[in-house]
């Protein structure tokens, strides 16, 4: 018989996280991901936030316990307009799927698709 | 962010394009041994004569705090630039000290290593507040759709702020710009072998076009 182990995966849609402030993100992530659940967010994070959240991930390293995220997300859709540029907009962030360093591993990327694998340890 | 600072941030950006400066104070990021330090030797070395900026090494994080050199004249494109170069340890999401173990090294060093690593990490995006420029060094061997590259790319083009992608170590036969290129078809790029020289006179005035 085959022994299994359950990985949590949650999906938290964009409305949610447009609700919430970056700070706010990025403590939900890595409270999730250090106890080893894998999260995919649907509008992602924005580059400033992402940036946010491995400044983050690198103070809560924990030699033995810790080792940091695997985090993936498309490259950006396209170049900002000139008016984008202008005003200063925001670029959207898009999918993104984050989990423990030692449980997700990216096997393939390119522009329009993800593949990663889980491994669910001993 | 608020329409007014973001407009005021968007304009500014704007505003430093049209007034092209001739000083610039520009970062070299990318992922752990993509050959950052090797370029910065070699920038420093072909223009202003003094010694290396940093040591070199195959073991990753072996810059783990950020160097700066300034006032490098470079000359190129009939213009000069006066640049202050910023050597930035490598960019990472992880850091395992099992990986320095792999590398030959000792538990001790190999922990005292990922610790001061993490740090480098900090310490490279806080610069990222600081620059007028990025150079993203690419180890062209490598998958380029790595998340420390999209990251770094996403913060310059919300910062408003010049890219110039580097496809580095084109002297390796598995080495493929064009595949950096492709990745990345919106921004500028430029492959070398930092450790060759090879195209590098090429980089220069990419950095006076870019920069200056």
């Amino acid at each position: 018989m085959i022994s299994m182990r359950e990985v949590q995966m949650d999906l938290i849609s964009g409305e949610k996280l447009e609700r919430m402030t970056s700070m706010e993100k990025v403590r939900l992530i890595l409270d999730k991901v250090k106890t080893g659940k894998i999260v995919v967010l649907e509008s992602g994070l924005t580059p400033v936030e992402e940036v946010r959240l491995i400044e983050m991930t690198m103070t809560e390293i924990r030699l033995d316990e810790f080792s940091g995220i695997e985090i993936e997300s498309y490259p950006a859709k396209r170049e900002s307009s000139f008016l984008d540029k202008i005003f200063g907009r925001k670029i959207k962030g898009r999918m993104t799927v984050i989990g423990p360093a030692n449980q997700l591993r990216t096997i393939e990327k390119d522009k329009y698709q993800i593949i990663t694998k889980v491994s669910v340890g001993d | 962010m608020g329409f007014f600072e973001s407009f005021k941030t968007g304009f500014g950006a704007w505003i430093r394009r049209i007034f092209k400066k001739k000083r610039a104070k520009i970062g070299l990021y990318g992922p752990p041994n993509a050959g950052k330090t090797t370029l910065a030797n070699r920038i420093v070395q072909d223009w202003s004569g003094g010694g290396a900026m940093g040591t070199v090494s195959s073991i990753p994080h072996e810059t783990r705090r950020a160097m700066r050199r300034e006032g490098i004249m470079i000359n190129a494109n009939e213009s000069s630039i006066e640049l202050d170069i910023v050597d930035t340890p490598g960019m990472a999401t992880k850091i395992d000290f099992k990986e320095f173990m792999a590398h030959g090294l000792s538990e001790p060093e190999a922990k005292k290593r990922a610790r001061e690593a993490t740090e480098g990490v900090i310490e490279a995006i806080k610069w990222l507040d600081d620059l007028d420029g990025v150079l993203l060094i690419m180890d062209a061997t490598e998958d380029p759709y790595t998340q420390v590259n999209v990251t770094v790319i996403g913060n310059m083009e919300a910062r408003g702020l010049p890219l110039l992608i580097v496809a580095n170590k084109t002297d390796l036969p598995e080495s493929s710009a064009s595949r950096i290129k492709s990745a990345f078809p919106q921004h500028a790029m430029v492959s070398i072998s930092a450790l060759e020289g090879t195209n590098i006179d090429e980089l220069y005035r990419a950095i006076a076009f870019y920069f200056g």
